[in-house]
């Protein structure tokens, strides 16, 4: 038997993890609350904000918890962008087809990505990259700990802006009826470009947090997608809590799984929770009743 | 028209000039050869495969700028790249596609699911297959008279390793006795691992845990913890890049201390972008390993080749470096890109010019018998040989702690 802290320590590593992937799986589960696809260009913009990460760091010496300050405003204006520019026209109105564009987006971002800077897999030597909070025997590495305390923050800051503010209200009123939301005067195509936006400005946070400790290849972002789509299932489409609780929970199962199944085992509970939720609350924990 | 100008006459005329001059010159100029050169440039495995491209590169220049293939009238050799898309699927479609350009034969594979589909496919239309890395012993297992592996397979790298493991505990006053085995769970690692765990008792040690984690991982901290709870005296990993480098920041992070890593065909641990990033996580890990042979001459000169534009220098270069010109070799004493000639040659070849440390090629049942591994050590930034004795350039620091 495993002694406690071992235990312990993979239960706050789950949490830590579990945070990130929550951040991950917010933009995704914002976009498919009001704009009703999945994106599947998730992965690459997730894998293009941790090349963003290494640039700032590797090329002009900003620290990654910095670069969040640059990136997350960049990539609202990229993320705006693409829908605006590329996926709305593209689409003609028809939902099918944002999910074959997004598809492609994916290819070209990931193979762009690849031409620029080859399949090398990089990562950046921060000088807080080793450093660990001591808690008896536990050794919490400091930036997954920050890492952990940001997602939180950034979650309450998405709930405070769905709920105080205009655009906020707009974008719930756009994920209820669209149509509706048309007749009362709002710019529907705008706030569909908004959500874009703060889902592409969730993954620059999730890169700038994940850089100190992980790593980029141009197939690094993959990775995280289906965890993040999983977590989108059990918190239930469109809840930005279901995605928090969903995430840490994800987390949690994965690495005491891992822990006592064995990393490769492991992940097989990730889905087993993904198939038990659709087959007794295909609306998550906290989707509304469809 | 008006269109018959000065300058469209004198074109006409220079392009007949090039006409009439022309024939001297596709005499003298055979039809060039058409090589595969198949490696995983996209997917999990892609940086594998980009170093083994460009060993592949730096010989098929090599070998024209020297004049081509002499026997057949200085022939050029022609690359026909295949990307294997880090799977055994992507690997076949790419040998369809070369049969279909009618290659001479084709080099590479890097990862053994790869190999054992590619060669297998190559087999069919015998087109002769040498196996670049590829260490999974099924590989020359087959009877497959077409594929030839020019590096050694697992079952010599861990007999190598464990023989020279044993060497250096016992110079040390047998520090090590319990073994943790990290490995990654596609068929190399678990292959090697199930080799371990029955050689390593043989030898005195004892096996506390083997514990096998997927390509691609997220986080190895449960694999750390696990290694943090068993405490064990030795820690032995085979996994690809990415995974180590993962499990050696978060040792390092949880102040896990063995008193060895000893890396056995790691994908990290005699990686230079590995050690020059990670210096701390990286210092004193051993690795038995692909190396290239730094007695020969070419070897500096390949790898100042391969360093050129800012990559890391991989054993993946050398070896396929090597690797094409074994082909290039055979298709030169054979005299035709006849694969059955080509093939023949292979089988009787015993061939010198490479940069790894093995002698001339000898195949039996396609497996070159002289092929060995190396035994390395990352000392203060920089990569060095401990294993064999004849060239090794340091001692090694065991126990490190």
């Amino acid at each position: 038997m495993l002694k406690l802290d071992i235990f312990l320590s993979a239960l706050a590593n789950g949490l830590m993890t579990g945070a990130v992937y929550a951040l991950i799986a917010l933009g995704l589960t914002l976009v498919y609350g009001v704009l009703h696809i999945i994106n599947f260009a998730h992965g690459a913009m997730l894998t293009a904000a941790m090349f963003a990460v290494f640039i700032c760091h590797a090329w002009l010496g900003i620290d990654p918890y910095l670069a969040v300050f640059i990136l997350t405003p960049l990539f609202f204006g990229l993320g705006y962008a693409i829908q605006r520019l590329v996926i709305s026209p593209a689409s003609h109105g028809d939902d099918s087809n944002i999910l074959l564009v997004t598809l492609g987006l994916s290819i070209i971002i990931e193979n762009g990505l690849l031409m620029g800077f080859r399949s090398d897999t990089r990562s950046i030597d921060v000088p807080y990259g080793f450093s660990v909070i001591e808690i008896g025997n536990l050794f919490l590495s400091t930036p997954k700990v920050i890492a952990f305390v940001a997602a939180f923050v950034v979650a309450g800051l998405l709930g405070l802006l769905l709920v105080r503010t205009d655009t906020g209200k707009a974008i719930r009123a756009v994920a209820k009826e669209r149509t509706g939301a048309a007749l009362s005067g709002i710019d529907v195509e705008h706030i569909y470009a908004v959500t874009f936006g703060i889902g592409a400005a969730c993954l620059a946070i999730a890169a700038c947090l994940l850089m100190p400790t992980f790593l980029v290849n141009p197939r690094a972002g993959n990775a995280f997608v289906l965890v993040a789509f999983t977590i989108v299932v059990l918190g239930g489409m469109g809840s930005i809590g279901g995605a928090l609780i969903g995430g840490l929970i994800i987390g949690v199962v994965e690495s005491l799984s891992g822990l006592y199944f064995g990393e490769s085992l492991g992940q097989i509970g990730i889905f087993l929770i993904f198939i038990l939720v659709l087959l007794f609350r295909p609306t998550g924990l906290f989707g509304a009743k469809a | 028209m008006n269109r018959l100008n000065r300058r469209t006459v004198l074109q006409g005329a220079g392009a007949s000039a090039a006409l009439i001059a022309a024939p001297g010159l596709v005499r003298a100029q055979a039809a060039p050869v058409k090589i595969g050169i198949l490696q995983p440039v996209t997917g999990a495995l892609a940086q594998d495969g980009e170093y083994g491209r460009l060993g592949a590169e730096i010989a098929l220049n090599e070998i024209n700028a020297a004049g081509g293939i002499k026997s057949m009238g200085g022939a050029a050799l022609q690359m026909v790249f295949g990307d294997a898309r880090s799977s055994p699927e992507g690997g076949t479609a790419e040998v369809e596609r070369m049969q279909a350009e009618g290659v001479a034969g084709i080099v590479g594979g890097f990862a053994s699911p790869i190999v054992l589909a590619a060669s297998q496919a190559a087999s069919r239309y015998d087109i002769p297959y040498v196996v670049d890395v590829g260490v999974s012993d099924q590989i020359v297992n087959r009877g497959l008279k077409n594929t030839f592996r020019f590096g050694p397979g697992f079952g010599t790298v861990t007999s190598t390793a464990l023989e020279n493991l044993s060497k250096l505990n016992d110079a040390a006053g047998k520090p090590a006795k319990t073994v943790v085995i990290v490995h990654e769970d596609g068929l190399f690692g678990s292959g090697m691992a199930k080799l371990l765990n029955e050689r390593l008792p043989q030898r005195g040690f004892e096996v506390m845990e083997t514990i096998a984690h997927p390509t691609p991982s997220r986080d190895m901290s449960n694999v750390a913890l696990r290694i943090r709870a068993l405490n064990p005296d030795l820690v032995i990993p085979s996994s690809y890049y990415a995974e180590f480098v993962l499990l050696a920041r978060t040792m390092q992070q949880q102040r896990i201390r063995p008193k060895g890593v000893y890396a056995i065909l790691n994908g990290a641990a005699s990686n230079f972008r590995f050690v020059k990033e990670f210096p701390d996580a990286a210092n004193l890990v051993m690795d038995c390993n692909h190396w290239a042979d730094p007695r020969k001459p070419r070897t500096a000169q390949v790898r100042a080749l391969a360093e050129k534009d800012g990559r890391f220098w991989l054993y993946n270069t050398p070896l396929n470096y090597s690797c094409v010109k074994l082909l290039a070799d055979a298709i030169e004493r054979a005299g035709s890109a006849d694969r059955a000639k080509v093939t023949e040659a292979l089988a009787n070849s015993n061939f010198a010019d490479h940069i790894m440390p093995y002698g001339p090629t000898k195949f039996v049942n396609g497996q070159n018998t002289g092929a060995a591994p190396v035994n390395t050590q990352v000392q203060n930034g920089d990569i060095k040989v401990i294993f064999p004795t004849e060239f090794a350039d340091a001692k090694a620091v065991f126990p490190a702690a």
